[in-house]
């Protein structure tokens, strides 16, 4: 179970969110909404330890993500804006490569039959600059796939994916919730999740100076 | 872990080949300016050889440095490093051993052959070769400090030299040391293990400061 307790941010001169309290238990899917500039990558960056938060804590299993350090990296999988990928090599390479720094090789075949799951069947050797802009994000994607965890935490992720791919994903994040599986998403898309527990976290534009309203609805 | 960074940047740099090609050729061409400006005077030319060879050694990797973590910061791939659930100090001493191979081993195999335009003797060429085998890890291991300080700064280039160039001095001092003493024929043993003792010092505490200052600049 991830918590958050009392937590607040503030960017600059500007505080974007106070006195932020969630849980979210095994099978649940937290859905961050919020106007652009209120604070929804800054939460997720806390989430997975980027961050460290001004005030109050994050816990994981009960305990201060600080002081777990890298224990808690090897339960969580974060996909932000940026994709991660290196331009100069392949999806598989990009894919094999970052499973072996997460300390969990895979090998080329099992990493072909995830980028072909991901629908990039034919494309895993093409070097990531020559990909588009959806076919870069799916091959992030993979990451998902390629070793579990029992947390995603997922920044804007069906930006520049297509109808079919938005499908996919939503099948993705219903099956990891399923087996038992947390998800944070930051979207703006409504996610109609056919299964699994749905919550929904508004943050309100930050007031400078002031505590942000805060909306809390399920 | 440690293997996975090491063959990830010897791939990246194999396949950016003219980057590192560029260092090298600048360290060979700033070293062989110097006997074609200043002409034929072996004396003069055998003195000033160890300043000029590490000098052109130090400009040569605050060259490189700008890249170490530059470019997988803009990618995304730095802050998914930062997230292995492996020790962050093994992801970046693996980035500054790929550095070191790419863009200083190629200057330190290079050096003795510049010697020769100095009129270095054989076994002065040797203690080059040897001072520079174990000075450059030092610069590629202060020099990931810097380069993780100024990280998505503007104008990064210009302050990683103001913050790096004055603890590189040291080993300036101790390396060319070395090699003066054994073109006046005195032993350059001390020097040398001056040097050692640098690279054991930051080896181990580089990696470490270097660590927390990326932690610092992703925030």
């Amino acid at each position: 179970m991830l918590e958050a307790v009392n937590l607040g941010c503030a960017r600059g001169e500007r505080r974007l969110f106070s006195n932020l309290n969630f849980s979210v238990t095994p099978g649940t899917l937290l859905q961050l909404v919020g106007p652009n500039g209120s604070g929804k990558t800054s939460l997720l960056r806390m989430l997975c330890g980027l961050l460290a938060p001004e005030e109050g804590e994050i816990r994981w299993r009960g305990e201060n993500i600080r002081s777990l350090g890298e224990e808690y990296f090897s339960d969580l999988t974060y996909i932000g804006h940026r994709n991660g990928l290196k331009e100069e090599l392949s999806s598989l390479e990009n894919l094999t490569i970052s499973a072996g720094l997460a300390g969990r090789g895979a090998s080329h075949n099992e990493a072909r039959n995830i980028l072909g799951k991901m629908g990039l069947e034919g494309r895993e050797n093409l070097p990531a600059r020559l990909l588009s802009e959806g076919q870069r994000r799916r091959s992030a994607l993979a990451r998902l796939l390629s070793w579990s965890t029992s947390l995603w935490l997922l920044d804007e992720v069906l930006t520049s994916l297509d109808e079919a791919a938005v499908v996919l994903m939503k099948s993705l994040i219903e099956d990891h919730l399923s087996s038992g599986g947390m998800a944070i998403v930051a979207t703006h898309q409504e996610l109609n999740l056919s299964s699994g527990k749905f919550e929904r976290l508004e943050l309100a534009t930050g007031i400078p100076g002031g505590a942000a309203p805060l909306g809390w609805a399920s | 872990m440690f293997r996975w960074v090491v063959a990830r940047d010897l791939k990246l740099a194999w396949r950016r080949r003219a980057d590192v090609l560029s260092t090298l050729f600048f360290f060979v061409i700033v070293v062989s300016l110097f006997p074609l400006g200043i002409g034929p005077e072996m004396q003069l030319l055998r003195s000033i050889a160890p300043g000029v060879v590490w000098v052109a050694a130090l400009l040569a990797s605050m060259l490189s440095l700008g890249r170490v973590f530059e470019n997988d910061y803009h990618d995304g791939t730095l802050e998914q490093m930062l997230l292995t659930p492996q020790p962050l100090y093994l992801v970046v001493l693996g980035k500054i051993v790929a550095q070191w191979l790419v863009s200083e081993l190629p200057l330190v195999l290079m050096a003795p052959l510049l010697g020769i335009q100095f009129g270095l003797a054989r076994n002065t060429l040797s203690i080059l070769f040897v001072s520079l085998l174990i000075g450059t890890p030092v610069l590629s291991l202060i020099g990931s400090v810097g380069a993780a300080l100024t990280l998505g700064l503007r104008g990064g280039g210009v302050l990683i030299a103001l913050l790096i160039l004055p603890l590189y001095i040291p080993v300036l001092i101790f390396g060319a040391g070395a090699v003066d003493a054994s073109v006046i024929g005195a032993s350059p043993l001390a020097n040398i293990y001056l040097l050692g003792a640098a690279l054991v010092l930051s080896l181990v505490f580089a990696p470490w400061a270097t660590s927390a200052a990326l932690r610092i600049s992703l925030e």
